[in-house]
Parts: structure tokens; sequence; C-alpha cells
């Protein structure tokens, strides 16, 4: 909880589009070369997951997830508003995403 | 840490900039081919020329493996009439298909002719088009000889062409069907067009704009001789000198609607999809038609629950629309019984809202699919959902939730999500560069294929028309001497790129964006009088004036980000100069003109075209059907192509 405050402008939002998993994930920077908008950033650090740059930006196209060559190293991550719902057609349950 | 934000807290500073930086820096490209835009219709051109043994250089503003519009996946191949299973002739389908008003019969000639040969090609880079591991044997329209997967759509009219009949029982019987589009595995194709452009040694440029034509003695009108672009990652300039030049860049899909926070994700294309290369065509002098047409905009899943974005939701491909109480509603379900249907007719509709109002029928609407056969249902989750473009994560994210097509139902969002607004409009499929049976421009040296013509289609016809224009402008690039760039051209062009890096403050480009879309908004949707047209454009020119002057960018990412608002905003003053010029109403153009109220008149039956002379607006106007007798213009400009394609 010591961690300094900075005075920073908002967070975009939607702002992740994905999340990464650092233990599976190890920085090929595949997702960073398939992405053709420029979502993320390498890291400074080699090794580590990218940076989220232009969250906004994303067109939800998937590519960055369906293209990574290590499963579970990178995981779709949709906007609340665009959790979609489902229905068990037996029991009539409802889920949603 | 993954966000900005996040490492920011962490380390006590923003990342740097991880790509040099090389604004101003110049690099000179000499080459006989130059392809803009390196989607479907790009890569395609690029391989036809390359192999006439040219030197082809690709630019291409992402990374060629994944870009545009097709770039994630595409599962319908649609317009194949020359594969053995079709009904119908490559020729008598395509005037079929040039039949609806306003339509491009140059390109879809091309596509109906070589649409078949193209997807072999497509096979033999790599790229899966047949069911070779038996997954679906027993789906309809499975060939068990070929192993082609044969799609629900069309019966031998086109479903695009509404038809009073569909839905009937009985309206689509599997020996009336015309077989010509074929279910594909689309998303291994980006990735192995890109293989393939290496393969064949064309140079490509990822992560470069093309920001103009060059043209011979810097005159507008003149030759093209060469383009430039900048790299969007470290600024650099480059200067591309080619004997000629294809543009495959697409549409401006979000003129009329910007959502600040969800630019990539407020209608159905990505934001990169900005008009580039028709206002380049523009700015260089070639005629553009159509460009008063527009579209309705497709929202995506950022403003209402879309399925891929744009389209409807899985109520696609034979899907069965069932209410909340399980009841089967009357929705054609674009399948085999319907003959490949979209919509249901407006009297059909507005009983399903009648019904729901009086309690009938019970919202939400879902998608029954363990209604559906086991193999149909596989067909459609995993190759129709699972290969069309956007969609693929959807499935994948899905089940790794728990959704399973076996048991569940999917919602679908009709009525609940509202209708779109009809302000929100979308320019990016209709008008674009006019071109001739090479897919020649109005200039000498400049081609343009797939979206980036008048009157576009899908993905195989951007494959098609790619690879055909690629072959034309490849026996242009032969015989042609290398053009000499004009350096007061390429010197004005640099001033313009850089102008917005050299600002530290002021407006950016999303702000920018959003204006424009306003101003379209505002004076040219659903209620077009010459007068609001003349307002749109006086906001234009203030924008110009006031907003331009203004725009600033940190680095070379929204350099690229402004230049193309700035490609947006000449694109919407195009609309309004084309949509002044067409003094009647249209059905098809989507066109409605409150002091010309009558629809389509005989005497407005053509298309408009329009150019710019030395800053000035041309118009001009072309007969409907100005391409002529499409098999003999074809014939006669092929002799020499060996396709697949044999008279039957
Ligand atoms: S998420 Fe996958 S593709 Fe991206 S850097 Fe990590 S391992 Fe590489
Ligand atoms: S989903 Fe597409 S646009 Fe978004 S980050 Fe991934 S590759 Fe980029």
């Amino acid at each position: 909880m010591s961690k300094e405050v900075f005075a920073i402008p908002n967070v975009p939002t939607p702002g992740m589009p994905v999340t990464f998993d650092p233990e599976i994930c190890n920085g090929c920077n595949h997702c960073v070369e398939v992405c053709s908008i420029d979502v993320y950033i390498p890291h400074p650090q080699k090794g580590k997951p990218p940076i989220i740059l232009h969250p906004e930006e994303c067109w939800y196209c998937g590519c960055c997830a369906t293209d990574c060559p290590r499963p579970g190293a990178i995981r779709f991550n949709w906007p609340l508003q665009a959790r979609p719902y489902w229905k068990n057609k037996k029991t009539g349950e409802i889920h949603q995403l | 840490m993954t966000t900005w934000h996040e490492f920011l807290q962490e380390e006590g500073r923003p990342p740097a900039w991880p790509y040099p930086i090389r604004f101003g820096e110049e690099r000179v490209i000499d080459t006989d081919v130059l392809v803009i835009g390196g989607g479907i219709a790009g890569c395609w051109a690029a391989i036809g020329a390359a192999r006439q043994g040219l030197r082809v250089a690709l630019v291409e503003k992402g990374d060629t493996v994944r870009s545009g519009s097709g770039g994630p996946g595409c599962d319908h191949w649609c317009n194949a009439p020359a594969n053995p299973l079709s009904r119908v002739t490559p020729d008598g389908w395509a005037r079929h298909m040039a039949d609806r008003p306003y339509s491009n019969g140059i390109g879809i000639q091309i596509q109906c002719r070589e649409d078949f040969d193209t997807l072999l090609e497509m096979e033999q880079m790599g790229g899966k088009i047949r069911d070779t591991e038996n997954e679906y044997v027993g789906a309809e329209g499975r060939d068990d000889k070929t192993k082609f997967m044969i799609s629900p759509r069309y019966g031998t009219i086109h479903s695009y062409l509404p038809d009073p009949r569909m839905g009937e029982p009985g309206f689509n019987p599997p020996e009336t069907r015309n077989n010509v589009v074929i279910r594909v595995w689309g998303s291994t194709f980006k990735p192995a067009l890109k293989k393939e452009c290496r393969r064949l040694g064309v140079q490509i440029f990822d992560r470069v704009m093309g920001t103009s034509l060059l043209t011979e003695d810097g005159l507008q009108g003149g030759r093209v001789v060469g383009a430039t672009g900048l790299d969007n990652r470290t600024g650099e300039f480059l200067v591309f000198q080619s004997r000629a030049t294809i543009l495959s860049t697409a549409g401006a899909g979000s003129l009329w609607l910007m959502s600040m926070e969800l630019c990539g994700y407020s209608n159905m294309h990505s934001r990169a999809i900005s008009g580039d290369g028709t206002v380049m065509a523009w700015r260089a002098g070639a005629a553009l038609t159509k460009m008063e047409s527009t579209g309705m905009i497709m929202i995506a899943t950022g403003y209402k629950h879309k399925w891929y974005s744009g389209a409807g939701d899985a109520s696609y491909e034979n899907v069965p629309l069932v209410d909340a109480r399980g009841r089967r509603l009357p929705y054609p379900i674009q399948g085999w019984e319907d003959a490949g249907a979209m919509l249901p007719t407006p009297g059909v509709e507005a009983e399903i809202r009648a019904k729901i109002l009086k309690g009938e029928y019970e919202l939400p609407f879902y998608g029954d699919f363990p209604a559906m056969a086991e193999v149909e249902r596989r067909a459609t989750w995993n190759l129709m959902l699972g290969e069309e473009s956007t969609t693929r994560i959807m499935i994948d994210t899905f089940s790794a939730a728990g959704f399973d097509i076996n048991r569940d139902l999917l919602q679908s969002y009709k009525f609940i999500e509202g209708q779109s607004l009809p302000q929100w409009r979308d320019a990016g499929y209709g008008g674009g560069v006019l071109v001739d049976w090479n897919l020649k421009t109005t200039l000498d040296g400049l081609y343009a294929a797939g979206t980036q013509m008048f009157a576009p289609e899908d993905h195989s016809y951007a494959a098609a028309t790619g690879r055909y224009a690629g072959r034309k402008a490849a026996a242009y690039a032969r015989e042609a001497d290398p053009g000499k760039i004009s350096r007061g051209q390429v010197e004005a062009e640099k001033a313009r790129v850089y102008a917005p890096v050299k600002r530290s403050g002021g407006l950016e480009w999303k702000e920018l964006h959003a204006g424009i879309a306003r101003v379209m908004q505002y004076y040219v949707s659903e209620f077009k009088t010459e007068s609001l047209f003349k307002m749109g454009l006086d906001a234009l020119a203030k924008l110009e004036t006031e907003a331009v002057p203004r725009l600033f960018a940190l680095d070379p990412h929204k350099l690229m980000r402004t230049l193309e608002d700035l490609s947006m905003l000449e694109y919407a003053k195009i609309i309004i100069e084309a949509s002044r010029a067409r003094k009647a109403s249209s059905v098809p153009l989507n066109f409605q003109r409150i002091d010309y109220p009558e629809q389509d008149p005989e005497e407005w039956n053509k298309f408009l075209t329009i150019r710019q002379r030395d800053g000035r607006v041309e118009l001009g106007e072309l007969p409907p059907d100005f391409w002529g007798d499409m098999k003999e213009q074809y014939e006669a400009h092929n002799r020499d192509y060996t396709g697949v394609h044999r008279e039957k």
C-alpha cells in the first residue's frame, strides 16, 4: 500500500482485451507482431509479456490469442458489456461468460 | 504487469518508445510493381505480379500475416461457379449477380470466371478448402468425392435479391441449389498468403501506411510512378518508385461513428480501415464512382451485442431461433430450407413484434443448437463460426467457459438490443475507384483490386480481383519505363505527413475523428438536401482550417492515426460532393433526397463519376452497364488466360 500515487489520466476502457499468464508466456512477442493494430508493445525486459498500450483500439479480432504458440499464455477478456449469455436447454439455467 | 498503467505504477516511469525514432529520415525503394494494402486483395495482387517474374513491393499498415478484414479468417468462398459441383455457368451466374443495380460487372465477371482457380491455388499454398479429415461426413452439402463442403446459400437466385417464396418449405430443394459457395477453413489463408509472397520474393513492408501517390511531374491526373509511405513504428518516410502501382486498401469504415473508448470496437471493421487508398487515388486525380452510396453501419459488440462484429448473432447457418419458452420463430436461418435467406420479410418481422407485445412470444430469443442434427451443429459451430473471421476467438472463449452446443441454447439479442440509429452509416462498402477491364483506374500506371474498387463484394472477390490486377499490372510494368519522381511532390507530402509531430499539444486524433463523424451524422444521413450538404461542406472546411492545423502526434503510431483522420476528412468531402451531384433519390444506393424525392427515375439510372483536376471537382457519368457484354469483354481481355473454366 506504500506505492507512490501518481497523477495520471483515466485509464482507457475497456482497458484489457486480453490477460497474460506470466508463468506461461515467455515474451516471444509473436502476438505483438500478429496484431494489425499495434495494441501491444514489447516489454522492455526480455521474457516478459507485452505491454497493452492501445487497448481502446483493439477490434477484438482474436488473432493474438489464436496465434500464440504457448497455450494458456494469453486469454481473451471480453469487456463486461460484451459478455454473452446462454441457457441450459433442459434445466433452464442461465449462464454468462 | 501488463497494462501501461501497471507498468507506470511498478517502474515509476512510462515505458520508452520501443522502436527507433526516424522522423523525417527517408528511404527510397525501386520496384516494378508496388501494391498498397496487404489484405486479401493485396496479397493476391502481389502474388499475381510476382509470378510474372517482376520485382514486387507490398506495403501493409499492420502485419501481412493477419491484417485486413479477411485476416482472422473466412468461412465462405462465395462465387465459384466454375467448381465441378456447380449447377450454374460462370457467365450466367455473373450476369445474374450483375443484375443487382449499381454492382460492378467487371469484378463480378472476373470473380465468377477465376474464383475457383484462385481457390485451388489457395489450397496449393497451404490453405484448407476441403474436409480432408472427414470431420463432417453426412453433412448436407458435403461432396464425398471432392470433400468440398457446399454452403446452404444459395438457390438458383441470389439470396440478396429477396424472393417472396424464401422460407417456404421446399423453396430450396437440393436439385435447384446453385452450389457456387464453398465452405472453407479461411483462418489458414492469410499466413499461407504471406508465406507465398515471401517464397516468390515479394519485398514486404509491414507497418507502413501508404500516404500518397506520386505522379509524373507531380501533376494531378498524370501517370502514377510511385508512392510515399510512413513507417508507423519508427516514423521513417518511404519513397517508392514503381512502374505500376496497385491500390488494395479498403473504404472508410467508421466515418459516421466514433466512440472514443471503443474506437476499435464500435463497428464491423478495424479502425485501420480509413479510406486511405481511395483518398490517395482522389488526390492523384483518379476517377471514383458510387461515392454517394452508403450502407447501414454494422455496429459491433462494443455498442450492441453482435456475434461477429457487425453481422447477426449465431442464428445463422441453420440454427433455428426459439423464444424463451422454446417456441420456434418464423425467422429464415440462412440455411438449407430457405436458400440462404438472411432476413425475414417486413411483414413477418412486424408479426413477431406484435406477438412479443401481446406476450405470445417471450424474450429473449435463443439459437437452438441442440435441436440441430449433430453434424450440422458441429459444422455451424466449428467450421462456419470457427473460421468466419473474428468469431474464432468467440467459439474458443465460449467453449472454455463451458458453453456446449449439444446442451445449451445461445442467447440472441434480437429486439432487446434495439435498432441501429439511421444516422449511423457505413461508407466502407459501395463507393470506390473506377476501373476498366484491366482493373486499371483512369490513371496510367494505377490499378485497383478488392474493396478498393467501386461496388466491391466479399473475400473471394478480393482474392480473384487481386490476383487479376497483379497479372494486369505486371503486363503493364513490363513495357513501361521507370517514371520520374517529382522531388517537389515528395517534399510537399513530407511536410503534410510530419506537421502533427512538430507540435506537442493541441488536438488529438480521436477528437477530430469524432468531429468528422458528427458532421456526417448531421448533414449526410437520413435527411438529405442541398442546404444540409452545403452546411456539411462548410463544417468540414471549418475542421480543415481550424482543427487540422492544431493536430499533434506524440509518436509514430499516433501520427498514423492522425493521417488516417486526414484521409477520412477528405473522404467525407468526396461523399458530400458526390451526393450533391445526384439529384434524385435511389433505393439501391440507400440515398433519399428530400429535395429530389423521385425514386430511381430512368434518367438517373447511371453511375456518377467524380475526380479532381487542379484541385477542382469534376463530375461525369457512365451508363449502368458501362462494362459492355461481360463474357465478350472478359474474353477479349484475357485471351491467354488458362484456367479451370471451360465453356459448359
Ligand atoms: S502471449 Fe504468447 S505470443 Fe504473446 S508474448 Fe506471450 S507467449 Fe508470445
Ligand atoms: S484481438 Fe486483434 S486487435 Fe485486439 S490485441 Fe489481439 S490481435 Fe490486436
